[in-house]
């Protein structure tokens, strides 16, 4: 249980809002509760309803309406490609097609160990160090800017071990 | 005298530790304000400073400030750190670099509206930034520069951050809201504008990261000198993003006024690979295309001028495009973007996006004849005026001006199928 688990952590977000609006508190939740796995199930979004005192339907649907929120297991390492206009511009497909290549798998797909997961995202405020991408993982986000296939690669290795 | 304002961090070495920054005049525009003076008169000297939101629009910061509604009660302040439309990247540096001089100034604009609880929302790929402004936030509490009775007065003020999920929507200030209120981030129907109904209900001001980091310089040297910055009605420096087909890309601290060329040749050190400028996008992928001949490089970059191109400065951040790149690519760029972070709420957008993004792929591939070129126009100019909020808007930009200013780029990519 969440509310066990994190009880003082819990607290502190709460507090962040007037204490009538405890809903305020939805996002910080749900991160929280992304920490678990890596991903959101139901019975996860139902602890959060409950702490909330807001129906799982609503906390389902703000699951679905933000990108940085997974219903789906995906690899331990998310990484997440910018192709946005500006990165495009400056290679930022051909290095996503060319990490795919190497990983053997095509994008928005998983590595077979699980590993990895690649995924093409907007811009990500970093458009003068293309090519970029921000890694996800249950409980943060990094930022690799100025990036290569081999400085990738490098990386990835470097979690394989 | 240093010679920036927002980006200091480049000419003063580790001013994001609290001590540095207080070396360096951090918190006296602050103190000056509540210890000297009234809530009222920080208003009338931001007002007179000229100084406009830099977030897109460019609303003037006191007269948005005077707005609020002083018979509800209590008030908030909300900074947009959700820096989210293609090609902008500025309010990231000046929070990883230079966090003080903007926490200062969401501490002055809570002052000067009374409110003694402030929201920083950050997209949530800000995850990083985020830690690191609670840190910052707790030291300064330690510090007494907020919390309880700050500089020895009857003011007291809390900071907190909400970090959103990625959706490019929450930037806008009642999708913002709603966010934070731990809804949909869908814009609401306006009027009221926040200053009168805004978080949870109540008056708010929504001002940019890089509006409320000017606020400390403002107080501590007042309005005329802020305005021997920039141009008369656009005062002050502004940080300009500047990507795509450039050399040296980055953020460039400039008064507003400086011209296109200035900031794309002198100093982005021009385009690479001997290639030609063909375009430029002044307010990211938001923007309408400029097409960029002699007239276009020597405007000036302010809120003024920049319409007279067709176009508007918004957050100022110049995506370049070179003589290589075809219009018909660009634009399936952009409305995919639009089509993507469209929030729903409305038909038109929600309906047109998809559309656009249907049709420019088709023309993109080279699969499409005239008639596509002039449906994807239709269907962005039925667009037009009908959109519940700004995204709407923005998406048609790059499409309509990309037709009627690029149009040989579109006979090409159509002319094989004409021929069939
Ligand atoms: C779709 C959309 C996205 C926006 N994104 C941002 C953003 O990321 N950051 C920002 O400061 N303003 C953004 N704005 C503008 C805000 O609605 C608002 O005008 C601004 O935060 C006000 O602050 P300012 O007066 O200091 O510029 C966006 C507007 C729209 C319509
Ligand atoms: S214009 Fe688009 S983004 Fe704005 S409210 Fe309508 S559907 Fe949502
Ligand atoms: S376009 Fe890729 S980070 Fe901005």
């Amino acid at each position: 249980m969440l509310s066990e688990k994190y009880p003082e952590e819990i607290q502190n977000l709460l507090k962040k809002y007037p204490s009538d609006q405890k809903r305020a508190a939805v996002m910080a939740l749900l991160y929280l509760a992304q920490r678990e796995t890596g991903y959101l199930t139901k019975p996860l979004m139902q602890e959060v309803a409950d702490i909330i005192d807001i129906s799982i339907t609503d906390v389902a649907s703000i699951v679905g309406f933000y990108s940085l929120y997974h219903e789906k297991t995906g690899g331990k390492y998310r990484i997440q490609v910018c192709t946005d206009l500006p990165c495009a511009l400056r290679g930022a497909e051909e290095f996503l097609e060319k990490l795919c290549e190497n990983l053997g798998i095509r994008v928005g797909e998983t590595t077979p160990d699980g590993l990895v997961t690649v995924e093409r995202v907007m811009c990500l405020a970093g458009c003068d160090k293309a090519p970029l991408f921000q890694v996800q993982t249950k409980d943060s986000i990094e930022y690799h800017e100025n990036q290569s296939v081999e400085k990738a690669m490098d990386l990835i290795n470097k979690w394989r071990r | 005298m240093n010679s920036y304002l927002l980006l200091r961090h480049r000419e003063i070495p580790d001013i994001d530790k609290l001590e540095v920054y207080c070396q360096n005049g951090g918190f006296l525009g602050f103190k000056k304000a509540v210890t000297t003076m009234q809530p009222e008169q920080v208003t009338e000297v931001v007002k007179a400073s000229g100084l406009r939101g830099r977030g897109g629009a460019g609303f003037p910061t006191g007269m948005k400030w005077a707005f609020m509604d002083n018979r509800s009660w209590p008030h908030y302040v909300t900074a947009n750190a959700d820096e989210s439309e293609p090609g902008t990247f500025k309010d990231r540096e000046i929070m990883e670099y230079n966090p003080f001089q903007f926490l200062e100034g969401v501490a002055i604009a809570s002052y000067a509206v009374s409110a003694h609880t402030a929201y920083i929302y950050l997209r949530g790929e800000f995850w990083q930034i985020a830690r690191q402004l609670d840190w910052r936030i707790s030291e300064m509490k330690d510090a007494g520069y907020l919390g309880e009775k700050i500089f020895g007065s009857g003011y007291s003020l809390e900071i907190y951050t909400h970090l959103g999920a990625g959706a490019y929507i929450c930037g806008e200030e009642t999708a913002l809201l709603e966010s934070i209120e731990g809804k949909l981030g869908q814009p609401r129907l306006r009027p009221p504008f926040p200053p009168a109904y805004g978080l949870f209900g109540k008056p708010t001001v929504v001002n940019n990261v890089e509006t409320l980091t000017n606020l400390p310089l403002i107080i501590e040297r007042g309005a005329d000198w802020f305005r021997s910055y920039g141009t008369e009605k656009s005062p002050g420096v502004k940080i300009f993003s500047l990507s795509g087909c450039v050399n040296r890309p980055g953020n460039y601290e400039l008064p507003l006024g400086t011209t296109f060329r200035s900031l794309i040749f002198e100093h982005g050190g021009g385009i690479p690979n001997n290639r030609q400028i063909k375009a430029i996008m002044a307010a990211g992928a938001s923007s309408a295309l400029i097409v960029a001949d002699e007239k276009a490089l020597d405007t000036p970059m302010d809120y003024e001028s920049v319409p007279n191109l067709g176009a508007q400065l918004g957050s100022a951040s110049v995506i370049v495009i070179d003589d290589s790149v075809g219009i018909d690519w660009l634009i399936n760029k952009t409305v995919q973007f639009f089509c993507h972070e469209s929030c729903g709420k409305c038909t038109p957008c929600r309906e047109g996006t998809f559309w656009m993004a249907h049709l420019t792929e088709r023309i993109h591939s080279g699969k499409a004849s005239w008639e596509d070129v002039k449906l994807l126009y239709d269907v962005a100019s039925q667009m037009k005026t009908k959109c519940l909020c700004a995204l709407g808007e923005f998406s048609i930009e790059a499409v309509m001006s990309g037709i009627d200013r690029f149009k040989g780029d579109f006979e090409k990519r159509v002319g094989a199928n004409e021929r069939i």
